[in-house]
């Protein structure tokens, strides 16, 4: 395809996945809002108090940005899950495999669909954190690189998910069992530094720890991760995953017979 | 139901008419639990052409044409559309094919008017003309009073018209239906016959597949049968109709007879006391049969073939490979 063509492939295929989950947003943006309030609302401002001060800041503070990210976390992944799981399971994914699409695109697409969401509801959950605690921003740059490229990373280990699943549990399983507790051992709720040396050594195998961290850096400019080992850690996972799903893509794994 | 087609569909530029529009060779297909679905099949489809390709069940049918558009990948062959390898250059193969595949696959959930304009920004159409060719295709194929509906809440016909005329947003040079018409009215069937025929008579080269063996005899030029992985005959509707020697034909007749009247050359069979089964022979014809039944005081009232020509030779075809 030439350039024109493919960007209106690439435009077609975001936008198709924009409006979904837009039209479906009783489902997609109002429960991260309400769950992360409920967040804000118990762990900030009812038992954060009583908590005290985390690596210098108030509880709600040190909080805010681990929340942030859990949400564009869950929400890149979740949507590529489960719009490219949805589109396997209707089998609409012949009209992209009939089409002159190059696999990239199509890939592209889908991790850019999962990426608008994450930040939609990043910003969203940002919004809502406003009204518990003053954000300041320490460091906009390391901020919008490592959530962008936080939930690029999601959005494509949420589309290799789709790719492996054969049913609607396939695709609960993954954020089930492993991304809601890595996310809460990454350093959302507390510092690392409280913990024993072993357990410390433990969540250095833990990426989302650098992810939070680094994010945390860039709103409060504290974190227990120098920022290089951190987004080279990102940016390895990224490229990595990346090649993966290209791979699986290239050989029709669980799309193709 | 359908209506006329107008511009923008005419102009399809015909490229070097010695190029095939459908070229296999030696195509190979098993599938991970070990069933050989295809067995080294060769297959030419000429540019223009209306073809069918028939075979029973599990023939290997939808296993090809899968292939061809690249929804199943092959173990080992070759396939060209137009000259394009479908495998070295799917780009410009899948440019020239469009694709109706037997079941719905489109988003049960997604407008009609969306789906359409979605699979033109697919092949990278601009949103101007994408838009120009939905409308003037919604309208050809009768769905217009549907477009601002969820494509869900469609009959089966009109989904099936939605999917040929996504299929035709490209404006491809060639069209592959599988089995277009299962499942829908007389009527609708009718009318979708001369909407390919008049697609055909614009150029597109056209491959069906269909149980309905009248339509096959109807609408195609060539007919290949595949039964079980391999192709069984390959050739014109008129060399293949050649073929049948033997045709069966159901007479209505008076008065009523108990037992089939004996006539040398004709085997008859009685079908109730009113009904003559009778196997005829190209060479004997039926003129010598309507005197001797006159000459026992036999009339015949009507005649027809008891099933379709083509219906008679492909299961000739399939049970001699038994």
């Amino acid at each position: 395809m030439r350039i024109r063509e493919t960007s209106i492939a690439l435009y077609t295929i975001v936008y198709r996945e924009i409006r979904r989950f837009l039209r479906i947003w009783l489902q997609t943006l109002l429960p991260p809002a309400i769950t992360m309030s409920l967040y804000f609302v118990i762990f900030g401002n009812l038992i954060g108090p009583r908590i005290g001060e985390m690596g210098g800041y108030g509880y709600m503070e040190f909080i805010v940005p681990g929340l942030i990210m859990m949400s564009v976390i869950t929400n890149s992944y979740g949507n590529v899950v489960s719009s490219f799981y949805g589109t396997k399971f209707q089998r609409h994914i012949e009209e992209l495999l009939v089409s002159p699409i190059p696999i990239s695109i199509i890939l592209i697409g889908y991790v850019v669909g999962g990426v608008a969401r994450g930040l939609s509801v990043g910003a969203i959950v940002t919004c809502l954190s406003l009204f518990f605690t003053d954000l300041q921003i320490h460091n906009i740059w390391v901020t919008l690189s490592v959530v962008a490229l936080t939930s690029t990373l999601f959005a494509i280990a949420g589309f290799i998910n789709a790719i492996y699943a054969n049913s609607f549990d396939d695709i609960s399983i993954i954020p089930t069992f492993v991304l809601t507790p890595l996310t809460y051992l990454g350093g959302v709720f507390y510092s690392i530094s409280l913990l024993p040396e072993f357990w410390q050594n433990v969540s250095l195998i833990n990426p989302i720890l650098y992810m939070v961290n680094t994010f945390r850096y860039g709103i409060l400019g504290v974190t227990d991760i120098p920022l290089g080992i951190a987004f080279t850690i990102i940016i390895g996972f990224v490229i990595g995953l990346y090649s993966f799903a290209y791979y699986l893509l290239r050989i029709g794994k669980g799309i193709r017979q | 139901m359908f209506q006329p087609l107008s511009s923008p569909s005419a102009g399809i530029s015909v490229p070097d008419p010695s190029v095939k529009a459908l070229s296999i060779r030696g195509l190979r297909k098993t599938y991970d639990n070990g069933f050989t679905a295809l067995k080294g099949i060769d297959l030419d489809v000429e540019q223009g052409d209306f073809f069918a390709l028939l075979g029973p069940n599990g023939a290997g049918k939808s296993t090809t044409l899968g292939i061809v558009s690249s929804l199943v990948n092959r173990t080992e062959g070759e396939v060209e559309i137009f000259g394009h390898s479908v495998f070295s250059d799917p780009v410009n193969a899948k440019k020239m094919l469009g694709v109706v595949p037997q079941e719905f696959n489109f988003n049960q959930w997604e407008k009609v008017r969306d789906i359409i304009i979605t699979q033109g920004g697919y092949y990278g159409l601009p949103a101007g003309e994408v838009r120009e060719r939905c409308d003037h295709y919604l309208k050809a194929l009768g769905l217009w009073e549907k477009r601002n509906e969820v494509s869900r809440s469609l009959s089966g016909g009109m989904k099936r018209r939605l999917m040929i005329a996504r299929a035709l947003i490209h404006e491809p040079k060639m069209l592959i239906l599988d089995e277009p018409t299962a499942g829908v009215d007389i009527e609708l069937r009718r009318s979708m016959w001369e909407f390919l025929t008049e697609i055909n008579s614009r150029g597109t080269t056209i491959i069906l597949t269909t149980h309905y063996l009248e339509e096959a005899e109807s609408l195609c030029r060539n007919i290949a049968i595949i039964d079980r992985g391999e192709i069984r005959t390959n050739t014109s509707k008129r060399e293949l109709l050649a073929q049948l020697n033997v045709e069966t034909f159901v007479l209505d007749i008076a008065p009523a007879q108990t037992t089939a009247p004996e006539i040398e050359g004709y085997p008859l069979q009685m079908e109730g006391d009113h009904t003559l089964i009778v196997d005829v022979e190209k060479s004997k014809g039926l003129n010598s049969l309507f005197q001797q039944l006159d000459q026992q005081g036999i009339q015949v009232a009507s005649m027809r073939n008891k099933s379709n020509r083509l219906e008679e030779l492909f299961v000739r075809l399939v049970e001699s490979n038994l």
